[in-house]
């Protein structure tokens, strides 16, 4: 069964997007026509898969590992809620997940 | 649009630099028909894990693609795979296909991107013809070497590039028994310096890898029935027993069917700041192209995924007729066991090596300084070192080594160095 997604995009425009709960959030993002550009696909080497999570959601994901956190780190749009989405894999209960892209660096 | 051509946009090369271009053609606002001609049966795909997860079994193919067919089927993005474009038309503004079909093109973008360099050696040729011998450049190709990855199958490699060395280090993990064979003096020796080929032999060996330098390979031997290398033969006597062999020397760019159109070619297919051949209607993108980099202040071809998808939204901003300048800085990565490398800049013409850290740790960061200018950064395991690097060989600045190398010294604050207060007016 498919999750949906609450994904604002960067011009402030709001979708809807279902996604299978398997793969990570970023390969979900991909697919879309105003996505991430995930240039290392998924190795965790570029952050060009960066979004903000909605607050409410932040407990709910996975921990940052350290890779992620030192990658976010430095980007100039970090926020606290900030996550880069290959590192989140989804699941089932991610249904109702809300999210807005950060812009690229 | 000339009113005598009907509008379609062909791009011709469905890799990453294609994939990225018709989606960000979309992107730009092109509404009219669009279509992706490739020569595999595959969508679009990243090629670095072919060579990491997608060649260790972890990943399949289809998480490889970009994007999943739904998403062209959404933006009206036309596939024609599994088909070679034989020549350009340019006085007809046609393609014609290898099936002798033809199509009219409004615009064209080019994304040929590149084949493995093949060996020259004379056993070569009857070598391809054999099932253990392989190049590696596409999923058909790792399909075939993974299938290969057997505990205690004795693998020689052919380059101790980045591909080689990668291969290298996927086989080990399966427990391949693996030869690396290198005909210079060092490992990635066209990339990096020799203290960071120094580090990275070094690594390999440790990992088990019987890995050879100054080695050139001169011929091979084949079992009875022709069908299978057994071992590869070097100069001064040398023969490795083999079950497969794995060569990676280098890429050769798609510029045949450029070249025979008449554009302009050298090392690539030459296209200005605004991926624009030496055709207005055709732009090119990725790999395949020799640009200008306002970065390095001269003509480069860069073979690199961040190069390609950047490069493609240039082009496709120029179709589109919003036109602006490609002034990316090259950044690549390699991963390698537990390493994790990522460089930003080239580094060719350095004359100053400065190291950060240290690689008995793996852990560092390589400046590399020409006459006081930092125009280049390896850094392995220093992930965010290497956010930082980006900023400061960005600036095209000069830096004093002794601060890079100083380890009490946070890196950024070299890239943000406090600002005096502006006079307030």
């Amino acid at each position: 069964m498919s999750i949906r997604l609450s994904v604002v995009d960067r011009n402030g425009g709001e979708h809807e997007v279902d996604a299978a709960p398997e793969g990570s959030l970023m390969e979900a993002l991909r697919e879309l026509d105003y996505g991430v550009s995930a240039i290392c696909g998924g190795m965790c080497s570029c952050a060009t898969c960066h979004v903000y999570v909605a607050p409410e959601w932040l407990a709910k994901l996975p921990e940052r590992q350290s890779d992620e956190g030192d990658l976010l780190a430095e980007l100039q749009f970090r926020q606290e809620n900030s996550r880069l989405s290959c590192q989140i894999q989804l699941q089932q209960e991610h249904d109702g997940l809300r999210l807005t892209l950060a812009p690229e660096e | 649009m000339s009113a005598a051509t009907e509008d379609h946009v062909y791009i011709v090369g469905a890799g990453h630099a294609g994939g990225e271009l018709a989606f960000s053609l979309r992107q730009q606002g092109y509404e009219g028909p669009l279509t992706v001609v490739g020569e595999e049966s595959h969508l679009p795909y990243q090629r670095p894990p072919l060579s990491k997860a997608y060649l260790k079994g972890e990943c399949e193919a289809t998480s490889l693609y970009l994007r999943q067919l739904a998403a062209y089927e959404k933006a009206n993005i036309g596939l024609l795979l599994s088909r070679r474009v034989e020549r350009i038309d340019r006085a007809g503004k046609q393609l014609v296909f290898d099936d002798g079909r033809a199509v009219g093109y409004s615009k064209l973008g080019l994304a040929t991107g590149g084949r493995a360099r093949r060996m020259t050696i004379s056993d070569a040729a009857r070598a391809e013809r054999t099932g253990n011998f392989h190049y590696l450049r596409n999923i058909d190709d790792v399909m075939a070497i993974r299938s290969r990855f057997e505990a205690g199958q004795r693998l020689v490699v052919i380059g101790g590039g980045y591909i080689g060395l990668e291969v290298a280090a996927s086989a080990i993990a399966r427990g391949v028994k693996v030869t690396v064979l290198e005909a210079l003096p060092r490992v990635l020796a066209r990339v990096t310096a020799p203290q960071m080929s120094e580090f990275y032999e070094k690594v390999h060996r440790d990992a088990g890898v019987d890995l050879r330098t100054n080695i050139e390979v001169t011929g091979l031997d084949f079992n009875a029935a022709g069908d299978a290398v057994t071992a590869v033969h070097c100069i001064g006597g040398v023969v490795i027993p083999a079950d497969f062999v794995v060569v990676g020397i280098g890429l050769l760019p798609n510029t045949e069917v450029a070249q025979a159109a008449g554009l302009e070619v050298d090392n690539g297919i030459v296209v200005n700041e605004y991926a624009v051949t030496s055709d207005p209607d055709i732009v090119a993108a990725g790999d395949c192209t020799n640009h200008p980099s306002v970065f390095c202040g001269r003509r480069i071809r860069l073979e690199s995924v961040p190069n390609a998808v950047e490069q493609a939204r240039v082009a496709a901003a120029t179709l589109a007729g919003k036109p602006r300048a490609y002034e990316s800085v090259p950044w690549f990565w390699s991963d390698q066991y537990d390493l994790k490398l990522q460089m930003t800049g080239l580094s060719q013409g350095y004359d100053q090596f400065v190291l950060r850290g240290s690689m008995q740790n793996k852990s560092f960061a390589a400046f590399y300084l020409k006459q006081g200018r930092l125009i280049a950064v390896d850094a392995v395991n220093r992930m965010q070192e290497f956010m930082v690097a980006k900023r400061l060989v960005a600036a095209c600045k000069s830096f004093d080594p002794a601060a890079l190398a100083d380890e009490s010294v946070p890196l950024k604050t070299l890239a943000d160095p406090v600002q005096a207060a502006a006079p307030q007016a």
